[in-house]
């Protein structure tokens, strides 16, 4: 996947928009779920308070992360749980399949992980012949169609059950125009039961990790990662390092923002903690870095890392309900996604940040409270720096700031550019003009208003009338 | 009081009526108004677009035009949120922290500084409030709907008073309608589908007027109404605010 020609956001956004029932139903879907979140969030009295705990929270982490790192592995080895580092996606990749190696096996039951995602594990496994199978219904459907998901939370939200239908049945054989979803679930969960019974590795994500108790929770609403980890011999949990958490009792905290800013639900249906494997089984946890000391030392974007991955922000975000997620060429699509991928490559993903009104919704639907409007604005200024802006764009603003910085030019460049559009108005109204493609240039007044002070205004009426 | 009127250069080009409106109504109001003739721009289009570091010379204008001033009066709460956030000059920091701690947007300064929650002003309109994401988000004019908290809101608070206005209640009371300055252009498609679905909220209130506080995001609207003949029109809040004769 990473060697794919990356389209930039506003292409891929433009070829998403030309299917206006689905970007219609795409918006209407995401802000639903925004409401639900709106009206779970609004019945907490304290839910502002519990975004600033959280938020406080998740600084304290993120400030002594070493120390807490430290007392998780300690306490999680002593639990008789496997501790790895992994440096970058490429360790990860290479650890989890070290430990299938070890056992010689060759499939792979996962539960949603993310990060796994952000390291592209299935390509690299499916390159050693080991076979994976997401078992989180959404992941399972996208993998079916060799789709990366689209949303972090709802990853196969892009898709329509006409669409699933059609995935099902060619890959599983179901009913050919049987649109049903009970039907069309069944399906998936008779051929994934089959999957849970029979893989020995069990991967999962984790929500969050405990340090003074080395255990780790893992929320789902299908209850698929504890089908996969309960029946598998070894179950690999793969994190990056923010998921920590210093006691077990701040996870009241974030399991209540957790599900509600997600889909306003109370709770995720699933919060599953592990805390030592079962007599028999093997467990490992991999803890990735992955950029992320990177950002943790650039001081403008570190509170990225407090994210907790509900996916808020994407539904919340007028940009990306009309955008869909793939046009964000990220394993974390959306606001969150653009100020945390150009941490890991900036020339890929200088567009991302630039992918956003700078609305401010996201920032404050964000649970953990992470300025995130305001971070795509600092990206801005950082890519911009560093060179990863079109030249054409760049003279157009060395122009426009000469312009702008003096009054005796700018009357002259105002005056004559409503000179133009009122007399030559072919000279903007054209193609070349993109504020034109759908919508009408502004009419062109008789005077600007400074005109219209110079000969209305009380200093000058008093100076006439003298 | 003396209020410097800042009038963005895009309204100053191509509204001037809302330019008008607002010097008028602050006059109306007892304000000593005078509109500084070199002012040209705030800087932003620069700033939102990654070039920050090439506003020094609109900071400067901005910073030679405004000083002295009691308050910074402006109809747009966009360039109001930049001068705030981002207004420096490492020369004359003094001066630029003063603008920055004196610039309102016009109904901020109504209610707050002027502290006057009723205006006169007849307007028998079925009229749509386009809560602008700087004015609300940024400089917090109204409560945003993503919080738990109470209901508030600077320009509502003076339309209620206005004669015959009948303010409807969108259903996405604060989305955002896709102007978002150069995304406008760069990201055209979003922007403009984001325009269509703000205005289908106002159209299925059955709205003669879409208003707000922040002419760019009317001036998109506008462009998009006006290439679908849609009868609604776009009024900024200065002229419903100002709709009586002196």
């Amino acid at each position: 996947m990473s060697s794919e020609k990356i389209i930039p956001h506003s292409e891929a956004a433009t070829k998403f928009n030309k299917d206006v029932e689905r970007v219609n139903w795409h918006d209407e879907t995401l802000w639903f779920v925004r409401a639900k979140r709106d009206k779970s969030a609004h019945q907490i009295a304290d839910w502002e308070l519990l975004r600033e705990t959280a938020s406080k929270i998740k600084n304290n982490v993120l400030s002594n992360i070493h120390d807490y790192l430290v007392e998780f592995e300690a306490n999680a080895q002593r639990n008789g749980i496997i501790v790895h580092w992994a440096a970058d996606a490429k360790e990860h990749n290479e650890i989890v399949h070290s430990i299938m190696a070890k056992h010689d096996v060759k499939q792979m039951v996962k539960s949603k992980s993310m990060l796994t995602e952000e390291c592209h594990l299935n390509d690299y496994l499916a390159e050693k012949g080991i076979e994976v199978i997401d078992s989180d219904l959404g992941e399972y459907i996208v993998q079916l169609r060799k789709e990366p998901p689209s949303h972090i939370v709802l990853p196969a939200i892009h898709l329509k059950k006409e669409d699933v239908s059609e995935t099902f049945h060619e890959h599983l054989g179901t009913e050919k125009g049987n649109f049903n979803p009970q039907y069309l679930t069944e399906s998936a969960r008779h051929s994934l039961r089959n999957t849970f019974l029979t893989r020995k590795v069990a991967l999962t994500g984790v929500n969050f990790a405990v340090a003074e108790t080395g255990e780790f929770v893992v929320c789902t609403n299908e209850g698929n990662a504890d089908m996969g980890a309960h029946l598998a011999d070894v179950h690999i949990a793969c994190m990056g390092f923010e998921k920590l958490v210093p006691k077990r009792e701040h996870l009241g905290v974030f399991l209540r923002l957790l599900a509600r800013s997600a889909t306003g639900q109370p709770i995720t249906t699933f919060s599953s903690h592990f805390k030592k494997p079962r007599d028999g089984q093997e467990m490992h946890i991999v803890i990735v870095d992955n950029g992320r000391s990177k950002q943790l030392g650039r001081e403008d974007f570190r509170n990225s890392l407090k994210c907790i991955r509900c996916g808020a922000c994407m539904n919340t975000c007028p940009v990306y309900r009309r955008s869909g997620g793939h046009s964000y060429h990220n394993a974390v699509a959306g606001p969150i996604g653009s100020i945390l991928a150009p941490n890991l490559d900036m020339s890929k993903n200088a567009d991302l940040p630039f992918a956003s009104t700078l609305c401010g919704s996201c920032t404050n639907v964000c649970p953990v409270k992470i300025d995130i409007h305001d971070q795509l604005y600092k990206w801005r200024q950082v890519l911009v720096k560093d060179g990863y802006t079109p030249t054409a764009k760049t003279v157009a603003m060395k122009t426009m700031a000469k312009v702008l910085a003096n009054p005796t030019i700018f009357n002259i460049a105002g005056k004559s550019g409503r000179f133009v559009m009122k007399n030559i108005p072919g000279m903007v109204n054209n193609k070349m003009n993109k504020w034109y493609d759908q919508r009408e240039m502004p009419d062109v007044p008789e005077e600007s208003f400074r005109e219209w002070y110079k000969k209305n205004s009380r200093e000058s009426k008093s100076k006439d009338n003298e | 009081m003396k209020i410097g009127l800042f009038i963005p250069c895009y309204v100053d080009q191509f509204y001037p009526k809302v330019g008008i409106a607002t010097y008028e109504l602050l006059q109306k109001l007892g304000c000593d108004v005078e509109f500084p003739m070199g002012q040209t721009c705030c800087g932003q289009p620069m700033a939102n677009s990654g070039y920050a570091h090439l506003t020094k010379g609109c900071d400067a204008n901005f910073i030679a035009n405004f000083s002295g001033f009691d308050y910074i009066v402006c109809p747009s709460g966009s360039c109001v949120l930049h001068v705030k956030d981002h207004l420096h000059d490492e020369n004359q920091e003094d001066k630029a922290a003063a603008i920055r701690n004196t610039v309102y947007e016009l109904t901020e300064f109504i209610t707050d500084i002027l502290k006057i929650d009723h205006i006169d002003g007849r307007f028998p309109y079925k009229v749509g409030m386009h809560v602008s994401c700087h004015g609300q988000r940024g400089l917090k004019l109204s409560q945003m709907s993503e919080l738990n908290a109470p209901f508030f809101s600077k320009p509502e608070q003076l339309l209620h008073n206005i004669e015959g206005l009948d303010l409807v209640a969108l259903t996405r009371k604060d989305e955002c309608c896709g102007f978002g300055g150069t995304f406008c252009v760069t990201e055209e498609a979003v922007s403009v589908k984001m325009g269509q679905d703000r205005i289908k909220d106002h159209e299925s209130h059955n709205v003669d007027y879409i208003t707000g506080g922040d002419m760019s995001c009317l001036m998109h609207l506008e462009g998009i109404l006006k290439r679908q003949k849609s009868r609604i029109k776009t009024i900024h809040i200065a002229e419903i605010l100002n709709s009586l004769e002196n």
